[in-house]
């Protein structure tokens, strides 16, 4: 990961994805307040100015190189070694354009519930400086520049949910914040603690760059844990990893509907990405040393998730659940330690964010019907809506991990790649899979099948807009599924370099699949 | 023997003097003249700290050429040290004014008797952040303080007021009496009253023939008299009565240029007199300063004034500072100290900047709840007065430390510098503080953003120089959390004292 590739692009890509949706809530802030259409507008141009030129940096992304591309570096606050740093290699290029990819379709497809045209301006001026953190944080090369983003995001996903959400909508938004800001209470000491003494210990300078601090620097062992958990809290929080998750049911159930896409979409990605782009990538040794932890947490994540989501009466609150269970299965294949399940722990970040996000819509849908979410208030809709109910089907079938679509390949990927190392873990995870189907066929069955009565019968078919804004969502999660090879071919050799950084700091050797025998003990052992 | 006067540098001293001046001349013209038309006191108070502004710039732009040096026979320090906090407090002092005339236009308190009492304060807070002689600094604290009891109390129709302004004298004057009498026993410690004679006692006596006794209970009383001044616990007390009753524009001014003073003149006393004891005084540091962070920002949260809320604010603010003071004293006295003392200062310009922001707005809404300040007052600020509460809600994030603000730039100084120093603990702790500070930001974010407006409230006026205010502290924040770096490179050099 050291070179980056220079890239014949001398325009500065990056930036523009980081910069444009910021200018583009300056401009709403600053447009006047009696033409809330022209809100709306702006919002909608730039959201879908930034996919473009994020679906531009996909195709001008060359798919054999592991380093970072498209690196734009200016020096920002010199007397801290603080520079703007940005850059986007195969892990988080598909996130990046996840984010570019998910903002438009929320703000186009969703209007928010309680909405009151006065209140546009705020409400797409913070969902634009959210896309301008979300897209900071995958794209920092630079742990302050990180730092920066992974707290601005808090600003505007605190008034989201409490400005636009439901009835318990303050106590979820202090809570969400509150959490997190834990977490980066210990990551900032933590920063700050790897920085200095990295200059003591291989880098003579002070500077915050990742990539120097990455390479250059070398941590004794246990000074690398205790950092190494000081970011991990943080990740954790975010993730969320059982048991630090008690935030993540309120506020996606609270959020608005395109908060929730936007929370579980991209949001949550923030602590998983963390963990692959800082926790592994500067601490190897310490991420090596306590993966023990982390598998045991991320596989009583998937089970607490699949039980809790099963027992839930809210449908959002069950789809929350659902969401637990996923990440743990994205944790796992992390501190898996192998290609393959790296690779689909990155792959699963995107389907996740595809699969809920397109979830999260089609029940904020069913609230704007019918006005509830309980799940025993909904009866018989597939006889009143069928194709609204069979977008449910596959986006449902895409989250349960069915073969054919996309979820099945990241999760297999994981499994079978973690097999390797983490046999035992895996095999109480696979149940996970099981459990899935259990809760979200169920929760099918419950609001979809059976006889419509007084209340649903009049529930309205998918209309032109929500089906136009859950196409994408539908193309995505049958293409990936079908063909993962353009997505896996970019995501892996990024994965391989990690690996290979973690092998030359830790003297890891990565067991092939022809070598299970060996490696069985080595796996169980540790 | 005749008395030889010492030499007077008076291009050195016309920051003070311009300001001296200022005060007399605004009081005697404004004594024999009738009322003045609305807003001249204030923008005469502006111009008076403007001009003194700018010649304290010429000063600084000297001292890079001269290097540091005492002025008026080693009574005063001539350093950039000195002149930044300087600076600070005439942007505060100058942003209060601004309030001032909006809080009392109309009222019969309205004259240029509470200008002039700003002035002679702000000169105190200056001097006490250039003093290097103690009975000079203890001048310069008195020169605040009796301005600060007399503003405390200045609002004459509420009783608050005047309960506020008799606590601050009966305790600040307590205050000031540990403080006179640890300089009386620094003196029979070291033979002097003089920051330099003090250093040079320290360098040339074996610590044998030294009375540390005397030196450590001096010590001890010094740090007492500024905790109070400063507000650290457990010498808060004072502060949420004093800052609930006061005139808002009058706790504006204690809580930047009053702490600001206080905190350069900690630094005077630590880290330039007394480096020789750093292990003995970053103890009791640690100490104040942790218990700081978490009784502020706790009771903070129970708090249901907002301006009580703001007061244990500025007591968990004043532990964040205290943890760049204890970072400055683990190498205070080397060829190379760190930069501790740079981020404590930087530290104080922000939140000066930040703290008249924000007891800005509170003027606002006091005025318009007669004096009230309940968090009720805020519900619904967003519906009446958009701008306004944007504005608040700049200063409170920036308080709270979130990034792209300046308070994100001054907390993460003082963390900095607290973990390069190894000390670790004190930084999480305080990053834990900062959190739950955060709660209560956000509880006024919640009122004044998400609550409706109750029936029957009129929206509030906004006095045009108070917007001017708020909009040039919000400019500020702003401007500093995105491009801080200017302010770094240019108070690097601020830890080059004169002794």
């Amino acid at each position: 990961m050291i070179a980056a590739t220079t890239s014949a692009v001398q325009f500065p890509l990056l930036t523009v994805l980081v910069f444009l949706p910021a200018a583009g809530a300056l401009l709403i802030t600053v447009l006047p307040r009696r033409r809330p259409e022209y809100m709306k507008l702006v919002a909608m141009l730039t959201s879908v100015g930034v996919g473009a030129v994020s679906l531009w940096a996909l195709r001008n992304f060359d798919s054999h190189s592991g380093g970072f591309q498209f690196v734009s570096r200016h020096p920002w606050i010199e007397s801290w070694g603080i520079s703007w740093h940005l850059g986007v290699d195969g892990i988080s290029l598909f996130l990046v354009v996840l984010t570019g990819l998910l903002f438009p379709l929320a703000i186009v497809g969703i209007d928010p519930h309680n909405e009151d045209p006065a209140r546009n301006k705020p409400y797409f001026a913070w969902l634009l400086l959210l896309e301008a953190g979300v897209m900071g944080s995958f794209l920092s090369l630079d742990l302050f520049l990180f730092f920066v983003f992974f707290e601005i995001v808090l600003v505007p996903m605190y008034f989201l949910i409490g400005g636009w959400g439901y009835e318990g909508r303050v106590y979820a938004a202090t809570k969400f914040f509150l959490y997190t800001m834990v977490g980066s209470a210990f990551m900032l000491v933590s920063i700050l603690a790897t920085v200095f003494i990295a200059r003591a210990n291989g880098l003579g300078r002070i500077t915050f760059d990742l990539i120097e601090l990455a390479e250059g620097a070398s941590f004794a062992a246990s000074t690398g844990r205790w950092l190494f958990m000081g970011f991990a809290i943080a990740f954790a929080v975010k993730v969320p990893i059982f048991p630090l998750h008690t935030w993540l049911p309120d506020a996606h159930t609270q959020a608005p509907t395109a908060g929730s896409v936007v929370l579980a979409g991209v949001m949550l990605k923030l602590g998983t990405y963390g963990f692959l782009r800082f926790g592994l990538y500067l601490f190897p040794e310490a991420a090596r040393w306590s993966r023990s932890l982390w598998l045991t947490l991320a596989v009583i994540g998937i089970i607490y998730g699949a039980i809790a989501a099963t027992m839930q009466k809210d449908l959002k609150r069950l789809v929350a659940y659902s969401s637990v269970a996923h990440l743990g299965f994205i944790v796992l294949g992390t501190f898996a330690f192998t290609s393959q399940a790296i690779t689909g722990s990155v792959m699963q970040m995107v389907n996740h964010g595809v699969s809920t996000g397109a979830l999260f819509l089609m029940v904020g849908m069913i609230y704007e019907r019918r006005h509830t979410r309980q799940i025993s208030d909904l009866r018989g809709i597939q006889q009143v809506a069928p194709v609204f109910a069979a977008a449910f089907t596959v986006v449902m079938l895409s989250s349960i991990g069915v073969p054919g679509l996309n979820g099945f390949v990241g999760e297999y990927l994981v499994l079978i790649g973690a097999f390797l190392t983490a046999r035992w873990w895996v095999v109480v995870a696979a149940t996970g899979v099981i459990l899935a189907a259990l809760y979200l066929l169920w929760a099918y069955q419950r609001v979809f099948h059976g006889e419509p009565d007084e209340d649903n019968r009049s529930f309205p078919e998918l209309r032109w807009r929500e089906a136009m804004t859950l196409l994408p969502f539908i193309a995505v999660i049958v293409f990936t599924g079908v063909y993962p090879k353009p997505m896996l071919e970019r995501i892996e050799p990024a994965v391989h370099d990690l690996i290979e950084h973690i092998s030359d700091r830790t003297g890891y050797v990565e067991p092939q699949p022809a070598a299970v025998e060996v490696d069985d003990s080595h796996g169980e052992s540790e | 023997m005749p008395f030889v006067g010492p030499e007077v540098d008076w291009f050195a001293l016309s920051p003070y003097v311009a300001m001296v001046a200022g005060a007399l001349l605004l009081m005697v013209v404004g004594a024999l003249t009738p009322l003045w038309p609305r807003g001249l006191y204030a923008a005469a108070t502006v111009a008076i700290t403007a001009v003194s502004a700018v010649l304290a710039l010429f000063v600084w732009d000297d001292i890079g050429d001269s290097g540091p040096f005492t002025l008026v026979g080693g009574a005063l320090a001539h350093d950039r040290f000195a002149m930044l906090v300087i600076l600070g407090i005439l942007g505060a002092t100058a942003l209060v004014a601004l309030i001032t005339d909006g809080e009392l236009r109309g009222t019969s308190g309205d004259g240029p008797e509470i200008y002039a009492l700003l002035l002679s304060a702000a000169v105190g807070a200056m001097i006490m952040a250039s003093a290097n002689e103690l009975i000079v600094m203890f001048l310069g604290l008195e020169t605040l303080s009796l301005g600060l009891y007399v503003l405390a109390a200045s609002d004459r129709r509420r009783a608050g007021s005047q309960e506020s302004g008799m606590k601050y004298f009966v305790l600040g004057g307590f205050a000031s009496a540990f403080f006179l009498y640890g300089i009386a026993l620094l003196y029979g410690g070291t033979r002097s009253t003089s920051i330099s004679e003090i250093v040079v006692w320290f360098q040339s006596t074996v610590s044998a023939e030294r009375n540390d006794a005397l030196v450590l209970a001096g010590l001890a009383l010094l740090l007492v008299g500024l905790a109070f001044k400063v507000s650290a616990v457990p010498f808060h007390v004072w502060s949420p009565d004093v800052y609930q009753g006061a005139p808002s524009n009058v706790t504006a001014f204690m809580a930047s240029v009053g702490k600001a003073a206080a905190f350069a003149a900690m630094l005077r006393v630590l880290v330039v007199a007394l480096p020789f004891h750093r292990d003995d005084w970053r103890p009791a540091i640690w100490v104040l300063a942790v218990l700081s962070l978490v009784v502020g920002s706790v009771l903070a949260v129970v708090q249901t004034d907002v301006k009580r809320m703001l007061a244990y604010s500025s007591v968990s603010h004043a532990g964040f500072i205290l943890v760049g003071v204890e970072a400055a004293g683990h190498r205070a006295g080397e060829a190379d100290a760190g930069s501790g003392v740079q981020a404590v200062l930087v530290y104080l310009v922000l939140y000066s900047v930040l703290v008249v922001g924000s007891f800005a707005v509170a003027t606002v809404v006091g005025r318009h709840h007669d004096g009230s300040t309940g968090l009720d007052a805020f519900a619904g600020l967003a519906q009446r007065r958009p701008m306004l509460a944007v504005g608040f809600t700049v200063f409170l994030l920036a308080q709270a430390g979130v990034p792209l603000t300046s308070g994100f730039v001054a907390k993460w100084g003082v963390i900095q510098e607290a973990v390069s120093e190894r000390s670790y603990a004190i930084a999480i702790i305080a990053m834990l503080a900062a959190v739950i500070g955060a709660f209560l930001y956000l509880r006024i974010m919640v009122s004044v953003w998400l609550h409706d407006s109750p029936e029957g409230v009129t929206v509030e006026r906004v006095p045009s120089l108070t917007g001017v205010a708020v909009t040039i502290a919000v400019l500020v924040t702003v401007a500093v959390g995105v491009w801080p770096e200017w302010l770094l490179s240019v108070t690097e050099s601020v830890a080059t004292y004169a002794r």
